[in-house]
């Protein structure tokens, strides 16, 4: 197990290696920092002075060197334009992200299970056709478009809740949250349903198939001719077994419900770090933009090893082949 | 669980209630387009910026909501003779945190805006002395004469001496630096509010002060007021429509009218100073994204001018920006000059006359040319340049427009790449006067007069005409300029500048399209406001009801 561990952190290192070069080859492309960190009466030599000053005439492997020394070392350094340092920044702006994604999540996971569960059991049911509908929608229709039309229902014709942003929010030391205030539960509630639609369609088709099948199952059959109660066939024996991928996809999803906040979060303005990450890029600042890849890669990276690691507790064959080493 | 959560949130209903604000209290909400980075007043020369740090912060002068430029720190100030100016301070006033303000604040001030990592150099050249008489006197010595000193210190912010130097931010954020300045989320200004917290990109909080010294004279009814940036357009205009706040800007052109439709909001409309404009490449011998080769079309002062009576400005008026827009003859507001809107005219649009004049100039078929246009900068900028594109393919010109984001547009098209033909630009002269835009986009782009324009090796070193992309170049121009800014009597000035305007306007140096209208909205709780045409949102004219 512990060589897995060791072995899996050293394909991390590598992936996180390859994001940073990949995301350090982008930063050339989206324009020069310096245009965006002066305004119309700097002169010429000292926009060219802060070019200097700031290495970008250095060659690319000479910032790149520097660039992974200095995170290896967690120093994101200071952002260009907000001026404080990028990992104070991004320390503040995680919990709303964190928030929002778990929340999101765990609103798929509710919603999507008895969608699913009922659809598998009664394919035939016009409540089923609607749930497939619904759910069609939802991986159909864009992001910022759910956004935009729950905000003008919601928010503009019905006036029931906020629009944009966090609401009052609660800190404890690192760490703040929307979640003990009404206004930050009314502020959350279109942005999580926004993020988890997706991941709601994805759960419930899955749900869905997966208990069609197994609903199929010897084992099942068995337990019908048991004499077991509908009731505990369902839930007991043939949603148990459903649960494990179910559950696997969930956690993966996370990782991704993490990255494609940005989205929602410029729709809602929601504080979080996809919103930082877009006004960076606007701006070029590098800083903020090479410290978010980073850290979302580092989150993809962490979340894999953990299901891996997961895989080998609940896989006995796994173990086995492991142990035999390759 | 479902228990504690239930717990929590009773808490927190009650310690929102706890935290309410008593019904009287006027709490002015306000979202922009833009975030506030760093609250250091020295540290990025914008708009936005300079005009939200201008609630907290005071200069010697301030301007007025007609741009008038009124006492504010100076109470008046006289000038000695043409190279030194004297400026009395005002006694009495009282910095956030208690400090009394005098002129070593003053000197400490203009020592700090002209340090490096300032983005304020210009407001006080390097060569000027800032002399303490007293107490409340500071005199200013200069090398040169200079009748516009004071024009741009309206958003040249006094700092406190000691409280700077209390808290390390003796100099501005030093751009690649590794710590943060103090001066970045903290504030200690003279003005009419404090900030009470800054969170950059989320939220920043203010409130009146109680003991700033206008307050007998104040506008405002404010108690607090709470900015949040809301990049998205719809998101903004949905948050001004539920009520959200009680003011947003900018409104886009297309969401005027449903803002104006609403009961409870209003579109402010008022025109802008910025001046949008053309510019073609008139210095290289052959222009970098063209068909023509060996030769510059552009250079031909009959091909600038058939691209001028191309545009239909009428157009673009009425289509591309519903309304809100002034066609221009000028390249600076009329407003900003002593000369009436009426007194250049525009090249009348005339296709006919335009495929005529190219024609002439030996390009009968038409050329292509390359076209590079902002499409995150200035107002329906990308939409401006596709009904240009238009407009020209009438005469015969094929455009290629490449239309990207600013962080894109700008280093490409400025020195030193210079990477363009044909473009299109925006202008606001930040000292409210002609010199500016005759010095920065129609001098020659040399070191020496007479010498090469836009020289490869010199281009980091060129300061007149240094925004003068397409290379115009008249030395008559350039003297007179030289002595608009150093002439003492207005009357002469006026003159001077109104000959410079009709020798750039006749040589077609650029062609002016117009100046892009404000575009605010308030909501019901907003009684009254100031919209200020320098788009600087000064909250001491704000009453709500």
């Amino acid at each position: 197990m512990i060589a897995l561990i060791i072995r899996r952190s050293y394909q991390s290192i590598v992936v996180m290696l390859v994001v940073a070069l990949l995301a350090f080859t982008m930063f050339r492309y989206v324009g020069d920092p310096v245009a965006m960190l002066v305004g119309q009466e700097t002169s010429l030599e000292e926009r060219e002075e802060l070019r200097v000053k700031l290495g970008l005439h250095d060659p690319v492997p000479l910032q790149f060197a520097r660039f992974v020394v200095n995170t290896a070392q967690g120093e994101f350094g200071i952002s260009y334009q907000i001026g404080r340092p990028v990992a104070e920044l991004l320390k503040e702006r995680m919990p709303a992200t964190l928030e929002l994604a778990f929340l999101a999540a765990i609103f798929a996971l509710v919603v999507a299970l008895p969608m699913g569960v009922y659809s598998a059991l009664y394919p035939q049911k016009w409540l089923s056709n609607i749930f497939l509908t619904v759910s069609l929608i939802g991986i159909s229709l864009p992001t910022f478009l759910i956004g935009i039309m729950l905000i003008l229902l919601f928010g503009v014709v019905l006036g029931w809740l906020p629009t944009f942003g966090r609401g009052e929010v609660v800190s404890f030391g690192n760490w703040t949250t929307g979640l003990l205030t009404t206004s930050g539960w009314q502020s959350i509630v279109m942005p999580a349903f926004t993020l988890g639609m997706y991941q709601l369609t994805l759960i419930m088709r899955l749900v869905r198939s997966e208990m069609l099948e197994v609903l199929l199952t010897d084992y099942i059959k068995f337990a019908r001719a048991r004499g077991l109660a509908d009731n505990a066939v369902h839930f007991g024996h043939a949603l148990k077994n459903t649960l494990i991928p179910v559950i696997t996809i969930t956690g993966l999803q996370l990782g991704q419900l993490i990255a494609f906040a940005i989205i929602t979060e410029t729709v809602f303005q929601w504080p979080g770090m996809g919103l930082m990450f877009i006004q960076a890029i606007g701006t070029v600042d590098i800083p903020i933009m090479s410290a978010y890849l980073i850290l979302i890669a580092m989150f993809f990276v962490v979340i894999n090893l953990v299901v891996d690691i997961l895989y080998h507790v609940v896989d006995p064959r796994l173990r086995v082949e492991t142990s035999k080493g390759h | 669980m479902k228990l504690r959560t239930l717990v929590l949130g009773a808490a927190g209903l009650a310690l929102a209630a706890a935290v309410a604000v008593p019904a009287q209290a006027k709490e002015l909400k306000f979202a922009f387009q833009g975030t506030l980075n760093s609250f250091d007043p020295y540290n990025l020369n914008e708009t936005f910026h300079l005009g939200t740090q201008g609630n907290v912060y005071e200069g010697l002068i301030r301007r007025g909501s007609d741009m008038a430029i009124e006492p504010a720190l100076a109470t008046s100030w006289e000038v000695l003779k043409p190279t030194q100016w004297r400026f009395h301070l005002r006694k009495g006033v009282k910095f956030h945190n208690g400090n009394a303000f005098n002129a070593d604040d003053v000197i400490f001030s203009a020592t700090r805006v002209r340090a490096e990592g300032s983005d304020l150099r210009t407001r006080i050249s390097a060569d000027t002395k800032v002399v303490k008489i007293d107490d409340y006197t500071v005199d200013f010595i200069t090398t040169k004469p200079n009748p516009i000193l004071h024009f741009e210190w309206g958003t040249w912010y006094i700092l406190d001496k000691e409280w700077a130097e209390k808290n390390n931010a003796v100099s501005p954020q030093n751009v690649g630096g590794t710590e943060e300045n103090y001066a970045t989320r903290h504030a200690n200004g003279t003005g009419p509010f404090k900030l009470v917290s800054h969170e950059s990109g989320v939220k920043t909080v203010f409130a009146a002060n109680g003991s700033w010294w206008d307050n007998a004279n104040k506008e405002h009814n404010l108690t607090s007021v709470i900015f949040t940036p809301i990049a998205s357009d719809a998101t903004r205009v949905a948050a001004l429509l539920s009520g959200q706040v009680d003011m947003a800007y900018p409104i886009p052109v297309q969401d005027q009218k449903r803002v104006d439709s609403n009961a409870s909001t209003t579109a402010m409309v008022g025109p802008e100073m910025r001046t949008i404009f053309l510019g073609m490449d008139q210095h290289s011998d052959e222009l970098l994204h063209s068909s023509v080769k060996g030769k510059n079309p552009f250079k031909d002062k009959r091909v600038r001018a058939a691209f001028f009576h191309a545009v239909n400005i009428k157009a673009i008026q009425k289509k591309v920006m519903r309304g809100n827009s002034e066609p221009s003859s000028l390249m600076i507001a009329p407003g900003l000059t002593s000369l009436s809107a009426t007194h250049f005219k525009r090249l009348d649009f005339d296709p006919a006359k335009s495929k005529s004049l190219l024609a002439a100039a030996g390009y009968g078929s038409g050329f292509e040319v390359g076209m590079d246009c902002p499409n995150d900068r200035y107002v329906n900028d990308e939409a401006i340049c596709t009904a240009i594109v238009g407009m020209l393919a009438k005469v015969g010109i094929k455009v290629n427009l490449l239309a990207q984001p600013k962080a894109k547009y700008f280093p490409k098209i400025l020195a030193p790449n210079l990477d363009v033909s044909f473009y299109l630009l925006g202008w606001t002269p930040g000292s409210l006067d002609s010199w500016n835009v005759l010095h920065n986009l129609h001098g020659c782009p040399n070191l020496v007069d007479g010498g090469p324009i836009w020289k490869k090796e010199d281009r980091n070193k060129i300061s007149r005409g240094k925004f003068n992309i397409g290379g115009y170049c008249n030395p008559e121009v350039d003297k007179l300029t030289a002595r608009i800014l150093s002439e003492t009597d207005k009357g002469n000035r006026n003159t001077m500048i109104e000959k410079a305007w009709g020798m750039t306007i006749d040589d077609i140096a650029h062609i002016p399209l117009h100046q892009q209208a404000l575009s605010w909205g308030t909501g019901k709780r907003v009684k009254s406001l100031a919209q200020r045409p320098d788009n600087q949102f000064a909250w001491r004219h704000v009453m709500m009801n």
